[in-house]
């Protein structure tokens, strides 16, 4: 039987393997930032270990970072201490850090792809959950906890059990303006919060080989959503094509060596996954959450659902909770549905292209009056680069704020956070309770819905734009 | 992480069942950077109360901490046992564990003996008739014991084959995954050389 390209990833980095104990699994490349690892880095100085392999560490500042006064001492004293510490740490064991005011400073997830340090057939592992975003590669990349995060630093490995492979294949086309992320919070409130539990999932089919790698990323990085260990897409010439040039990417014959490889990394056409679920594209349309999980969402065109449409008696509890904490009334359309603010950025949507997208909608239109858009890029080089295009203009000239790099809004570590009962249109990963800012109420959208909300005032799609006076 | 053989120290009886990680540790403590200097986090709410029992000097040296059931459930936070550990504290007698719990003890070198409920009151009358008394646990022979003549208490504690082995040899995850070194290295040396690095 063959294997899965999961399996084939995984089995290239077994270092150890015994009947009756976990895996010890070599990993390629550790990312770290500044919130899961000084209990690391003590934990190494207090048993006298050392980072086994620098060359494979890399470091940014990210998390707690403002996206303001970048230049300034950070005001915070916790969020500065925790900086404070990532550089001392990386300065005494010799890791690779890139810090506030360097052009590859950003989001964990978003500098290791632009940097070409993400790769096909890697193990990456960092201390946050949405590492699954660099599966996009074809690698297998998964979140860890602090105590995890030393045993790498320490040993290069992870006792790690092998997990099940599911297969996710979407079919069809998404039609024009609906995207990676409409398709992944629709797989989410398919699946439910759990769905994909214990399982590394490869997501295939005509819908995720028409992605380009960013929109492959967006999928990847939700996967943890709907409680995925991994998830990855197997690598192909649009995953070749971008990482060709970047500029820790193999060159010369390293290059030929690598792509020969990498053209191996998918699954055989007789391996056998544990389970399957398949979707179709064509059926997608815009989608938005009006609960506080990610699985809690609709498309744009319904309605908040009422208490009284889930059968389970858990679901029942769950969304009237969900109702009462985020202020709606069941049966309201979701695009009457008023935002105060509108946050573009994170590892899911804060890329070059998501900017390109909310720019192109929002060029010529104004900011709605009671709204205020927030637009944080991914890393410097993302910032940068829409400078270049001229984006940075569009978004100032549409009365949104254009912020510096880091996770900003996505979790409210930073100032960029929400008011109590303050909404948003968020095209970041997490709706939960407080997650944005204690009481603040999160609706997870795309880009193009988060840039057309932004201009009408209420969750809308661009093509409720032409409405709208230019 | 030091072997753990066996370790004599004052007893503490906290009457208390249902122990969580946010009572021994609140939630405002973690903030520190540090895997040290959690002591003064340890049971903070109850310790403003001066009739708690780690407010009265006899208690002050105490390092085996014995608890009613269920002890260290909630969220999964490592540092309820290093608040212990920071403390002073090597053991803690409990007649339940919460699996979490008893599994981040395990890897950082904090020992939790599991008794018989009944063993747990004998050994609170005890040390409440003689404050500061001390209690012996013996991790080879698995035992507890306690005082001398007819008063005496002796029993055994239940804990994993594994977690006992791990203490006794003083090895941490990291000190585990360090034993199998050379099949490390050995893997390292097939790594193709186009692989990323970042230096
Ligand atoms: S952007 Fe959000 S989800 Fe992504 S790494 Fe930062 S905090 Fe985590």
């Amino acid at each position: 039987m063959g294997k899965t390209l999961a399996e084939k990833v995984w089995d290239e980095h077994v270092v150890r393997a015994v009947a009756g104990e976990p895996h010890l699994l070599y990993i390629d490349l550790h990312l770290i930032h500044e919130v899961t690892s000084p209990q690391a880095f003590d934990g190494l100085r207090l048993a006298g270990r050392a980072v086994r392999r620098p060359d494979l560490t890399l470091a940014t500042e990210d998390h707690n970072v403002p996206t303001l006064d970048w230049d300034k001492p950070i005001a915070d004293p916790i969020s500065k201490t925790q900086v404070d510490t990532l550089r001392k740490n990386a300065a005494d064991f010799g890791v690779r850090l890139h810090s506030l005011g360097d052009v590859e400073q950003g989001i964990v997830h978003v500098v290791g792809p632009q940097l070409g340090l993400t790769q096909p057939g890697m193990t990456i592992v960092c201390g946050d959950s949405h590492t699954s975003t660099h599966g996009a590669f074809g690698a297998i990349a998964f979140g860890i906890g602090t105590s995890e995060v030393e045993h790498v630093l320490a040993t290069q490995t992870l006792p790690q059990a092998k997990p099940k492979t599911m297969a996710v294949t979407v079919n069809g086309s998404l039609a024009a303006g609906v995207t990676a992320k409409d398709l992944v919070l629709t797989l989410i409130a398919h699946t439910g919060t759990g769905g994909g539990q214990g399982y590394i999932v490869e997501y295939r089919g005509q819908a995720i080989e028409e992605l380009s790698m960013e929109g492959r990323m967006t999928v990847c990085n939700m996967s943890i959503e709907w409680g995925a260990k991994a998830g990855l897409v197997a690598p192909d010439q649009t995953t070749f094509d971008y990482i060709e040039g970047k500029p820790e990417a193999p060159k010369g014959a390293d290059w030929d060596a690598a792509l020969a490889h990498w053209k191996t990394l998918v699954s055989d056409a007789d391996a056998e996954f544990d389970k399957e679920i398949v979707l179709d594209a064509a059926t997608m349309t815009p989608f938005v959450t009006w609960g506080t999980n990610p699985g809690q969402g609709v498309p744009l065109g319904g309605n908040v659902p009422s208490p009284d449409d889930f059968d389970e008696p858990n679901d029942k509890i769950a969304t009237e909770k969900a109702l009462q904490y985020m202020g709606l009334e069941a049966g309201t359309p979701m695009r009457e549905i008023a935002v105060d603010t509108v946050f573009v950025g994170s590892c899911t949507n804060g890329r070059i292209e998501d900017l390109r997208l909310a720019a192109e909608i929002i060029k010529g239109h104004k900011v709605a009056e009671n709204t205020r858009l927030l637009v944080v890029p991914g890393s410097v080089r993302v910032r940068n680069q829409a400078i270049e295009e001229g984006l940075d203009k569009i978004f100032i000239e549409a009365g949104a704020e254009w912020r510096g790099a880091g996770c900003s809004m996505c979790l409210g570590m930073n100032p960029d956070q929400l008011a109590p009962q303050e909404r948003s249109a968020s095209t970041s990963n997490r709706n939960f309770e407080g997650r944005q800012g204690k009481g603040g109420r999160t609706h997870l959208v795309s880009v193009p819905v988060a840039a057309a909300t932004a201009v009408r005032g209420t969750l809308s799609s661009p093509a409720d734009l032409s409405s709208v006076e230019v | 992480m030091d072997k753990f053989t066996t370790h004599t120290g004052v007893g503490v009886p906290l009457r208390r069942s249902n122990v969580d990680t946010d009572q021994i540790i609140p939630a405002v403590y973690l903030k520190r950077v540090t895997r040290t200097g959690f002591e003064d986090g340890l049971f903070a709410a109850w310790r403003n109360d001066p009739s708690f029992v780690l407010n009265k000097p006899e208690y002050a040296a105490g390092s085996v901490l014995v608890a009613g059931p269920d002890f260290g459930t909630g969220s999964s936070r490592e540092h309820a046992v290093w608040a212990l550990q920071n403390y002073g504290f090597r053991v803690v007698i409990s007649s339940r564990f919460a699996d979490i719990f008893r599994g981040n003890s395990g890897k950082a070198g904090l020992l939790a003996a599991q008794v018989d409920e009944k063993v747990v009151q004998r050994i609170w009358d005890y040390l409440e008739d003689r404050p500061g008394a001390t209690i012996t646990v013996d991790l080879e022979s698995r035992t507890v014991r306690a005082g001398e003549g007819p008063d005496a208490i002796e029993d055994s504690f239940d804990i994993d084959d594994y977690t006992r082995w791990r203490l006794l040899e003083g090895l941490d995850d990291i000190g585990i995954t360090l034993g199998h070194d050379a099949d490390i290295a050995a893997y390292e040396a097939t790594r193709p050389s186009w692989k990323p690095a970042t230096l």
